[in-house]
């Protein structure tokens, strides 16, 4: 009896470290970051670093400004949740309302598949046929620029813009949109002016991670941009997101040099970028509950 | 007036139009695929080496190198990620631990792909000196695909009802009693749905594995955990963008050959979802 009791104490302290396991992660997951990323502050300034406007980290002496990098993230991303999120939440409301019960459920398993395709088999794709497409519309001496990126990339956030403004819809009280209709308001005004509004910040919640999901996509970006670190001037010019830096160059960089460290900054960029998406996103679902 | 219906038949064509516009595109990604990559597939591309520069040959070192990571990273992650989902779904009170908990959950969720490989390159292979390895790739891995094992087997053991824990509870089994031969028999289901998902997932991620275990170039298979590997989604990378002169053939073969594995075991768990839910009997 005794042996009983304590092997249930012991298995269920070893629950409770497992339940604690993901903050444990998380900070172990940011102090390493610091700790690698911080040692580039000991030569460039944070604010040369983040608003340099120049990324050559090989030459002599290094110049290390991700300023470059920072816009083609935001331009990539900008360009992605323009064609993500019309398309994404109209989806949302097609499958939510309008779609047959049948329907629904094949368009639903076909969004998760969307979601299950690797970063690295979009990129290919978008490589083979996105990439020559656009050249040949644009007539541009090569089609790898931040507009493939930002099509291809779209692919990415919408199942994530998809399923959680789907559920968002779906979680809006039955008696709202009953109420609506026996208004005599017609579907679609119902849609429009009460299921819109009382789903928004799950909706907002949907765009938000969709928009995080692209921001730190790697592959595909880094595959179908062209990635070139240099100011962007039009959505038809290559450039290259920090995602894609890090990816491209740690295999050169030399583990404890100035670039190293500066690789491991733009880490800590992202998982502050990322960090304050999903605190916010999960605010506002979390609003919505309530 | 404006004519309500027709307003109405204007917007359902426009949602429809969305919602055209991303099955279509997966659809013909997924054909396209299939189609271009099929001719390349036979005995030989699935179990020789890669040769010639990687240009002929097979692919059979990627595999068995995806294979390994992705048993790895299962090994370290089912465990740790059950075992808190338990937490989170019998023992967790409502207080700000909690909170905290699941908001760490979604951040470790939300971490790009590529600081994993940062986070697994500064802990795994430079601090614990693993070195670019089958160990430091899968626990990179594992630690990435924990949020998706916890969130699925919480909601599974959730699922179970509560009036299933009070008989238990009532019969004088104790606690973990309870959760070991009533809860957890009864979410398996849901928790295998989670694990497949999750594998899914390690299989495909070529971000984190770039500095903590791809080997670009390895043509025999690792031999220890301390081993470098090749892996299929790295490879792919490297012959549509490393290498020139690839045949087509080859790497429309290589992208089905990771986009079948990915989307069979997505299928598998979604079928094992489906199947569970018709049965349920509550």
């Amino acid at each position: 009896m005794l042996v009983r009791k304590f092997k249930e104490f012991v298995i269920e302290k070893l629950i409770l470290i497992c339940g604690l396991a993901s903050i444990f992660f998380v900070v172990l997951i940011f102090l390493f970051l610091l700790k690698e990323g911080l040692a580039v502050f000991k030569t460039v300034g944070p604010f040369k670093f983040l608003f340099g406007k120049s990324w050559y980290p090989i030459s002599e002496p290094a110049q290390l400004g991700i300023l470059p990098l920072i816009l083609g993230s935001l331009l990539v991303t900008l360009g992605a949740a323009v064609i993500s999120i019309p398309i994404g939440v109209g989806c949302a409301i097609y499958i939510a309302e309008i779609a047959p019960a049948k329907t629904k459920d094949i368009l639903k398993a076909g969004i998760e598949l969307l979601a299950a395709i690797p970063s690295v088999v979009l990129g290919f794709v978008g490589m083979i046929t996105l990439v020559p497409l656009v050249k040949n519309i644009f007539h541009l001496p090569t089609g790898l620029t931040a507009l493939s990126g930002s099509i291809m990339l779209a692919f990415m956030a919408m199942p994530t813009i998809v399923s959680i403004a789907e559920d968002a819809l779906y979680s809006v009280p039955k008696n709202y949109k009953e109420g609506a209709l026996a208004l005599g308001a017609t579907h679609w005004q119902t849609i429009w002016r009460v299921m819109l509004p009382a789903s928004s910040s799950g909706i907002l919640a949907a765009v938000m991670l969709g928009i995080g999901r692209v921001i730190g996509e790697t592959m595909a970006v880094m595959m179908i941009t062209g990635n070139a670190a240099v100011i962007p001037h039009s959505i038809l010019v290559s450039v290259r997101t920090l995602t894609a830096t890090i990816a491209a160059e740690m295999g050169e960089a030399v583990v404890g040099s100035e670039h190293y460290f500066a690789l491991f900054a733009i880490g800590i960029v992202l998982f502050i970028i990322s960090f304050a998406i999903n605190v916010t996103a999960d605010l506002f679902l979390h609003r919505r509950q309530q | 007036m404006k004519n309500p219906y027709r307003s109405q038949k204007i917007a359902f064509f426009f949602l429809f139009l969305a919602t055209l516009l991303i099955v279509i595109p997966v659809g013909l990604i997924v054909v396209v695929i299939i189609q271009k990559g099929l001719p390349a597939i036979n005995w030989q591309f699935l179990s020789d080496i890669p040769r010639q520069g990687m240009r002929a040959g097979g692919i059979f070192p990627a595999i068995i190198g995806t294979l390994y990571l992705v048993t790895g990273a299962i090994l370290f992650a089912l465990p740790i990620g059950l075992l808190a989902a338990i937490y989170l779904s019998e023992y967790a009170k409502d207080n700000a631990l909690t909170r905290i908990i699941k908001l760490a959950i979604v951040n470790l969720a939300g971490v790009p792909s590529v600081v994993y490989g940062l986070f697994g390159l500064a802990l795994f292979v430079v601090f614990l000196k693993f070195g670019a390895s089958i160990l430091a790739g899968s626990l990179t891995l594992g630690i990435m695909i924990l949020p998706v094992i916890i969130t699925t087997s919480r909601e599974a053991l959730e699922s179970v009802p509560q009036s299933f824990r009070e008989v238990s509870l009532s019969l004088g089994a104790s606690k973990w009693h309870t959760i070991r031969h009533i809860v957890l028999p009864n979410a398996i289901p849901g928790i295998l749905t989670g694990t497949i998902l999750g594998l899914g997932r390690a299989a495909g991620e070529t971000a984190p594995i770039l500095f903590t275990v791809a080997a670009f170039y390895l043509p025999r298979l690792p031999k220890s955990v301390f081993d470098q590997a090749m892996a299929l989604p790295y490879h792919l990378y490297v012959i549509s963008t490393q290498v020139p002169n690839v045949d087509e053939k080859i790497r429309y073969g290589t992208a089905l050959v990771l986009l079948a594995i990915v989307l069979f075991m997505n299928l598998v768990a979604i079928i094992i979802r489906t199947k569970y839910r018709k049965r349920k009997k509550w």
